[in-house]
């Protein structure tokens, strides 16, 4: 065998290997760890499908909605579509987490969880949106696309 | 006048880089080495500029001149003096700005290296490097100018992002990682003018080896720091998310690591040329990546500064640097083939080999888990991302394959391998190896991940300290020196190996506080009245009340605590060292920063996450993270390695032939 022919063949051999191990990891691993991005409208467009896996639901949280039981530990609110459309999408939400010193109405929020089939997203882990802008807000400002800012605050 | 002066010197760069790779071309096709000092000088030029536009800079930035655009962007006058110098890599134009200067110095001190050498393999490297410097001028002189002379001129600006003024860590990463990032451009200069040349003999093997192994040391340095910031800062329990930014700074020390080790094999074997090649180019395209990532808002991570137009330029620059790379090696491929001889089984270069291969799967595991949201957006338009089980899936193995390899390959001789020239400390150690996992699973640690790293470490750690003394101990009986004399003498003698060792110890010591930290972590949560207790690890963490003050650009709210531990006395973190939130005027929200006691055993941490001002009562995530502070703390050792085999002690100077 001539190197040229060698070294063609171990080429090939190792573009065969790195194909396999891309389809591999592709279809094996990378499928259980993904987490999908989606508005209150989009998740809930997605119907059955979206009942289970992970979620990022990201939106607004709704004026007036908040309830927190201090005794029990339990938070709940409704988060809607961030676009001012007239037939904004809002889902319930549910946690047993302490909320970040920065959650209140009106603010642009990440929740990490699942949706349950009653309806309600349980949370476990609520990430608020704070802008990267160094400002002072100004009245009225709308928050921050919750898609270019996130900031954790609780793991 | 600031702007002027900047703005000029930036063009006059632009106009001697132009200069620099016309002459090049001209001087290595056109065979007329009488031209190649004037590439050198042009090249000289280039850096004057970029460093004097980079001092314009400062000085502007130091005379809060607000006319100058980036100064109004990232400037303030309440901020201090060495916030105000730091912030010239605060924000996206500053920081190509300064990747300019860094890029100017590297390359003058390359072609200061090269200068006689004849040769056009030289002159095609220092041309590749004018290309790459025209496009990074081009850059500073037109989509991210700093220089825009803005009116009318604001009275104040806002200052760099608080999240940069916050810890000294922050002012040392960016430099070092940009030192890093930046540097790779010499070796794949090197590559290019070789493979342009035609001249793929040995004498760029060298070189190329140490030009890399500068850059890779700051890169391992910024790599360590941004971690360790983002342990010290962002208060999310942790120092390494997978973050992209995180990922983007990894990819290039994986290959770099990889190919200085092939280049190993290399010298002694005469193969894997077409490999080590095609990484040097593979690392700087990665560094190109890396940028891209950091500085154009691609991602959203605690890294995303910035939303710029400069995205689209990167990315054509990439496909530029591919292609380009892909013909040069395949054009030479005919000239890059290995005599024959295939590399024996059992040999140290087949473990150099197994260990390459080990970084290139890793490097392509954390490449595809980075880009693939990049790719399901840009395409299947679904927002998507890769979580940290995905990515710790792979390295947890890789890593222990990593270290077991370093272990294995120091103990096994080069060439012709068998069962029978395998050394008998290499058995010692393995019996070390098994005998500190039982160990570790009498004392009940027994996470298996963790348990076969401390395992793997225990080996190649035995193996390593073996190879360091060992030559000193043979030239103490020998010559009847004092061991400590004989190992000074080795030391000396031969540098890169033993600065090669202890950079390996050092890494061991990494991936072992790495694999306890991150298995033996303790985590806990609760919301505190005063007086009240948390229980974490054998720590008790009692609510003291709040404190609140003001620091030089910001005011606090802290919690104070106390740490009670059955065997100390109670230790007080109140006021500037508790767990707080910090508030800048010009930005709406707090931004949190723990409260972390430093150990030599282990760290605890605890970060402030909400506060009740009524109740009152706060609420606190505490961890004990074992061992946490020598991932960085074995940086010194490592810094001290890596430039331990740097030293020009009884070796020749870069560029010179072997």
């Amino acid at each position: 065998m001539s190197p040229q022919l060698k070294n063609k063949l171990l080429a090939a051999g190792a573009l065969a290997i790195a194909a396999g191990a891309l389809i591999f990891v592709t279809q094996s691993s990378i499928g259980q760890n993904l987490i999908y991005y989606w508005t209150p409208s989009e998740m809930l467009a997605k119907g059955s499908v979206a009942i289970g896996p992970t979620i990022r639901l990201g939106g607004v949280v709704e004026g007036g909605s908040i309830q927190w039981n201090e005794a029990q530990g339990t938070l709940s609110f409704r988060v809607c579509d961030s676009e001012a459309t007239p037939e904004k999408t809002c889902v319930p939400v549910h946690s047993t987490e302490v909320p970040p010193q920065m959650f209140r109405e009106h603010i642009g929020v990440v929740i990490e969880g699942n949706l349950g089939k009653n309806a309600v997203f349980s949370s476990k882990r609520l990430m608020v949106n704070h802008s990267n802008e160094y400002q002072a807000p100004h009245d009225g400002q709308p928050p921050a696309d919750w898609k270019n800012s996130v900031s954790e605050t609780a793991p | 006048m600031n702007s002027f002066l900047g703005y000029s010197s930036v063009l006059l760069g632009l106009a001697f880089a132009l200069a620099a790779f016309a002459l090049a071309f001209i001087c290595a096709s056109a065979s007329k080495p009488h031209l190649a000092i004037w590439v050198r000088r042009a090249l000289y030029a280039f850096a004057a500029c970029m460093l004097l536009s980079n001092l314009l800079m400062l000085k502007a930035l130091v005379e809060h001149d607000f006319s100058v655009k980036y100064v109004a962007l990232v400037g303030s006058r309440q901020t201090p003096l060495h916030i105000t110098l730091v912030s010239l890599w605060s924000a996206l134009e500053g920081s190509i700005l300064f990747w300019g200067g860094v890029l100017g110095a590297y390359i003058a001190a390359f072609a200061w290296t090269v200068r006689k050498e004849a040769g056009t393999q030289w002159v095609w490297a220092l041309g590749i490097m004018a290309a790459v410097s025209v496009f990074f001028t081009a850059l500073i002189a037109w989509p991210a100018n700093p220089w825009t002379a803005i009116s009318p001129i604001p009275l104040d600006g806002p200052g760099p992002n608080p999240l940069l003024q916050n810890h000294w860590l922050m002012v040392l990463h960016p430099p070092t990682l940009y030192i890093g990032y930046v540097g790779m451009v010499v070796p794949f200069g090197i590559a290019s003018g070789a493979l342009l040349s035609g001249n793929l003999d040995d004498s760029w093997v060298k070189p190329l080896r140490q030009w890399t192994l500068f850059p890779w040391l700051f890169l391992t340095i910024g790599i360590v720091l941004g971690a360790w910031w983002a342990y010290a800062v962002l208060g999310w329990g942790g120092y390494w998310a997978w973050d992209p930014v995180e990922n983007a700074s990894l990819l290039p020390w994986l290959t770099a690591t990889a190919y200085m080790h092939a280049t190993l094999v290399l010298e002694r074997k005469r193969s894997l040329k077409m490999w080590t090649l095609s990484l040097a180019m593979i690392s700087f395209i990665l560094t190109i990546l890396g940028t891209f990532m950091t500085r154009s808002g691609v991602f959203n991570s605690v890294h995303s500064f910035t939303q710029s137009s400069i995205g689209p330029i990167f990315l054509s620059f990439i496909a530029v640097l591919c292609v380009f790379s892909v013909l040069l090696l395949a054009w030479r491929s005919a000239r890059l083939v290995s005599p024959a001889g295939s590399i024996a089984w059992l040999s140290r270069e087949m473990a150099l080999l197994l260990a390459n291969i080990v970084l290139i799967v890793l490097t392509f595991t954390v490449l595809l888990g980075t880009v693939f949201p990049l790719l399901t957006e840009a395409f299947l338009h679904t927002k998507i991302s890769v979580g940290s089980p995905f990515f710790n899936q792979y390295a947890f193995p890789l890593g222990i394959a990593l270290v077991f390899l370093m272990g294995l390959g120091p103990a096994l001789p080069w060439g012709k391998g068998g069962e029978k020239t395998i050394p008998k400390h290499l058995k010692v150690s393995l019996l070390l190896g098994v005998a500190t996992v039982v160990v570790c699973w009498l004392f009940n640690l027994r996470e298996p991940w963790s348990l076969t790293m401390f395992g793997c470490v225990a080996f190649a750690g035995a193996v390593t300290v073996h190879a360091l003394l060992a030559p000193a101990w043979a030239r103490s009986i020998q010559h009847k020196e004092n061991f400590f004399g004989a190992l000074w003498q080795s030391a000396v003698r031969a540098p890169r190996r033993f600065g090669g060792f202890v950079t390996h110890i050092s890494f061991l010591i990494c991936m072992a506080a790495v694999a306890a930290s991150s298995a033996y972590e303790k985590s806990s949560a609760a919301t505190l009245k005063p007086g009240e207790t948390l229980q974490v690890g054998a720590y008790q963490i009692r609510f003291d009340g709040f404190s609140k003050g003001l620091e030089s650009n910001h005011s606090f709210l802290g919690a104070n605590i106390s740490l009670l531990s059955s065997n100390a006395p109670p230790l007080l973190m109140h006021g500037p060292k508790s767990p707080r939130l910090n508030y800048y005027a010009r930005m709406s929200e707090p931004i949190a920063s723990p409260a972390v006691h430093n150990g030599l055993w282990r760290d605890v941490y605890v970060s402030l996450v909400a506060t009740n001002d009524k109740t009152p009562s706060a609420t606190l995530n505490a961890w004990v993270f074992p061992l946490v502070g020598w991932v960085w703390y074995s940086l010194l050792l490592l810094s001290l390695g890596s430039l331990w085999a740097l030293l020009p002690l009884k070796t020749r100077s870069p560029g010179t032939k072997p």
